[in-house]
């Protein structure tokens, strides 16, 4: 999830561009009915603007089928090869398989005093990403995917965060943790094509989160500007699988609902292409929630229980479960390990949710994964 | 026509036509860029059948719609549409999901397109969409049968009573069937704009009204004109007259009865009424009292049975050609065509009761006489009371 300067300024290029033709604040067709060839100009514009974001390109005209489904997930494989399915680099700016397991330590070295300084950069920038098969979301992000890169350190770290805004918006990064008040990324707004390096220690240890905290707040955290902060204890966690869930929601017609529910951003990810795990191969989930318009979300796995660690803040599970409900901005560390080869699923136990997109699997499989 | 004045003619086309080239041709660069796409979406049929939905769409807005995903009762859903995700403007999609839908309970479907605009339909009670075939088509048959033909002809069994009727009876039986004509064409028009409201922008459902109402009623008068100036010419006698009113009326009332067969029908298969024996028998009294509309203006004449029965047909037998029509083939739009019509179409025949009224004493003393205003304030009263049992 590391981007160099040159990669984010490039980036930043691009979704400044593609941003240009907003795709919201939309008008309904009724009022502007009586100017149909007025607007046939108008689509042409509208349309190389979608075709940027993706419009689906569906291969034949014939007919099209789209599944997002828990039963279209049991033969994921076989809609793929149906031709109708989106080539994975289409899908949004995001790997979610990749992002499971990726965690941006900055760029390490040593200060004179034997501290371990970390540096990250992150750059705030407008994108459209596809957040469920054939739809599209102008997101506000962190280095242009929804959720942001994870965010790693050591309590007692140093970390420098140089962040720069190339969005359309003043933004900010608001860390959770210990810091002094004019590193809290709330009253130090960052104005567009402006920058602002926050510099604090990593503490206390325990699973975080960052989001961008200019008002209206509401508006600046559904649009995509959050991540996950993680600071390890100095004595590490015993070693595990780790894997980041970030559950969060798209509210895609701005009318205060959410249309879908995810983790890790995009609609159905890991339904249809399950997340690959092994026979008592112990798995540690940072498991965060940052959905807005809904006050709670949760996390049930099926066919097994997990140890709970609320906020991660303390070595000794608080809870032996299968269900944990998260309020906005809460988060907890599970650890579990699967006991049966099969395919589990995964999702929140609010069922609207699980089937409006927050719904996975896990393929637990013997010997190697 | 001289050569100057067919360029007269045609110079203000050929430049109309290069102000169009010109704004098509990048003229219109000055609007700048839109700020949103501008997407519509409309739902023109849903048909259920056990284990599935099928819903018929179109694109009613100015540009290209692609549809993302569906939603049934807010939970993503499996679908496949032909011919394509992406549905050109005025482009008819047709949409499958296999579903397992429970009848009798609410169903609603979301389209969400690749830009995240909802586009929703709700069901309020899902029913079996009655296939086209034998039983269906007897089923709204029946459905007209009971809701139209019937009442009509049962209205019509007061003809050797009224016309037993003294001068201020016939009166009151005028009077009556102008407040009833008043209040059905009041109650077609109303229909007609609930219509508009939700046929698509493009179609200008009010202007199609305007269109309906005008037309049928220029339509009509102008028949209406061609036909007495050959009866004057002829020198025909004046039962012609009432024989030709009582016509309009049956005609009048027929294209407001095919308007209600075609609600009826519709919402039946729309699924947003649960037709009840209590809305069939509703419908037919209120129907009743067309009967007695048709006989008002035939009570000094002499009709034969056969001509009762005709008017009775013409009167009632749109309902049931309007059921199969809502039933088999709805369209908002053909509806709100059908039903301001039928509004015109009334409005015109209260234009000739009217006029056979005020042929003896003048319109104002005809209505403001006892007689008369009683009979209008009943004819109002009854519709309203039996419209107290018909609420679609």
């Amino acid at each position: 999830m590391r981007r160099d300067r040159t990669g984010a300024e490039r980036l930043a290029a691009e979704t400044r561009d593609a941003a240009r033709v907003s795709r919201r604040g939309f008008l309904r067709a009724g009022a502007l009915g009586l100017i149909g060839t007025g607007l046939a100009a108008a689509g042409r514009v509208l349309t190389r603007g979608g075709g940027r974001g993706g419009v689906p390109a569906l291969v034949g005209a014939g007919s099209a089928s789209i599944s997002g489904t828990a039963a279209a997930a049991a033969t994921a494989a076989t809609a793929a090869a149906s031709g109708d399915a989106e080539p994975a680099s289409r899908r949004g700016a995001l790997d979610p398989h990749g992002f499971l397991t990726s965690f941006d330590t900055g760029r390490v070295s040593t200060l004179p005093d034997g501290r371990t300084l970390r540096e990250y950069e992150i750059v705030a920038v407008d994108r459209e990403i596809e957040i469920a098969r054939g739809v599209y979301y102008p997101a506000w992000t962190y280095n242009g995917t929804v959720p942001g890169p994870t965010l790693r350190a050591t309590e007692g770290d140093l970390l420098r965060i140089h962040f720069r805004n190339e969005g359309a918006m003043p933004h900010t990064v608001h860390f959770h943790g210990f810091h002094p008040a004019n590193m809290d990324g709330v009253l130090e707004v960052v104005g567009r094509g402006k920058e602002f390096l926050y510099e604090f220690t990593a503490e206390p240890f325990g699973l975080h989160l960052y989001h961008c905290h200019v008002m209206p707040l509401r508006m600046h955290i559904e649009r995509g500007l959050y991540g996950t902060f993680i600071v390890d204890p100095k004595t590490p966690r015993p070693p595990m699988r780790e894997l980041v869930m970030v559950m969060n929601g798209y509210d895609t017609d701005f009318d205060g609902e959410n249309e879908f529910y995810t983790v890790n951003g995009v609609a159905n990810c890991y339904a249809e292409k399950p997340i690959r795990l092994r026979v008592n191969e112990p798995v540690r989930v940072y498991l965060v929630n940052v959905l807005e318009h809904d006050l709670v979300n949760s996390l049930h796995i099926h066919a097994n229980f997990f140890h709970l660690y609320r906020t991660g803040t303390s070595l000794t599970p608080g809870d032996f479960t299968d269900t944990v409900m998260l309020c906005q901005g809460e988060r907890a560390i599970v650890e579990f390990a699967y006991r049966h080869p099969g395919k589990f699923m995964f999702h929140a136990h609010q069922s609207e949710f699980a089937e409006l997109g927050w719904m996975g699997f896990f393929e637990v499989v013997e010997g190697e994964a | 026509m001289t050569a100057k004045a067919i360029a007269s003619l045609l110079a203000p086309l050929v430049a109309l036509a290069a102000l169009l080239a010109y704004l098509l041709g990048g003229g219109a660069a000055f609007l700048g860029e839109p700020p949103a796409p501008i997407e519509e979406i409309s739902f023109e049929r849903t048909v259920l059948r056990p284990e599935e939905i099928c819903v018929i769409v179109r694109n009613t807005g100015p540009q290209e719609v692609s549809i993302g995903q569906i939603l049934v009762n807010e939970a993503i859903w499996d679908f496949s549409i032909r011919p394509g995700t992406r549905l050109g403007r005025f482009e008819k999609g047709t949409i499958t999901m296999a579903y397992p839908w429970e009848q009798g309970q609410p169903l609603a479907i979301t389209l969400i397109s690749s830009s995240g605009i909802r586009f929703e339909k709700e069901i309020e009670v899902a029913r079996e969409t009655p296939a086209a075939g034998a039983p269906a088509f007897f089923f709204y048959t029946l459905l007209g049968v009971y809701a139209g033909v019937v009442p009509v002809f049962l209205g019509l069994l007061w003809y050797p009573f009224l016309r037993g009727l003294g001068a201020s009876g016939v009166h009151f039986v005028l009077s009556l069937t102008v407040g009833l004509l008043v209040f059905l064409g009041v109650e077609t028009l109303a229909e007609a704009f609930e219509v508009a409201e939700r046929v698509p922008g493009v179609y200008q459902g009010v202007a199609l009204i305007l269109l309906g109402v005008a037309g049928t009623l220029i339509a009509l008068a102008a028949a209406g004109a061609r036909e007495r100036g050959g009866r004057d010419r002829a020198g025909a006698s004046g039962d012609g007259g009432t024989w030709r009113l009582a016509f309009l009326i049956s005609l009048g009332i027929g294209l407001h009865n095919l308007g209600e067969g075609l609600a009826i029908g519709a919402s039946y298969v729309l699924g947003e009424v649960a037709l009840g024996v209590f809305l069939l028998v509703g419908f037919t009294l209120h129907n009743t009292t067309e009967g007695l509309a048709i006989l008002a203006p035939l009570l000094r004449a002499r009709a034969s049975l056969g001509r009762l029965a005709l008017l009775g047909l013409v009167a009632g037998v749109p309902t049931v050609v309007g059921a199969w029509i809502g039933g088999f083939v709805y369209s908002d739009v053909a509806s709100l065509l059908f039903l301001a019509v039928g509004a015109g179409a009334i409005f015109q025949v209260v234009y000739q009761v009217l006029r056979f009224q005020s042929r003896e004493a003048g319109l104002v003393p005809a209505l403001v006489r006892p007689a008369g205003s009683l009979g209008l304030a009943t004819g109002f009263l009854v519709m309203y009371g039996t419209g107290l049992l018909v609420s679609l």
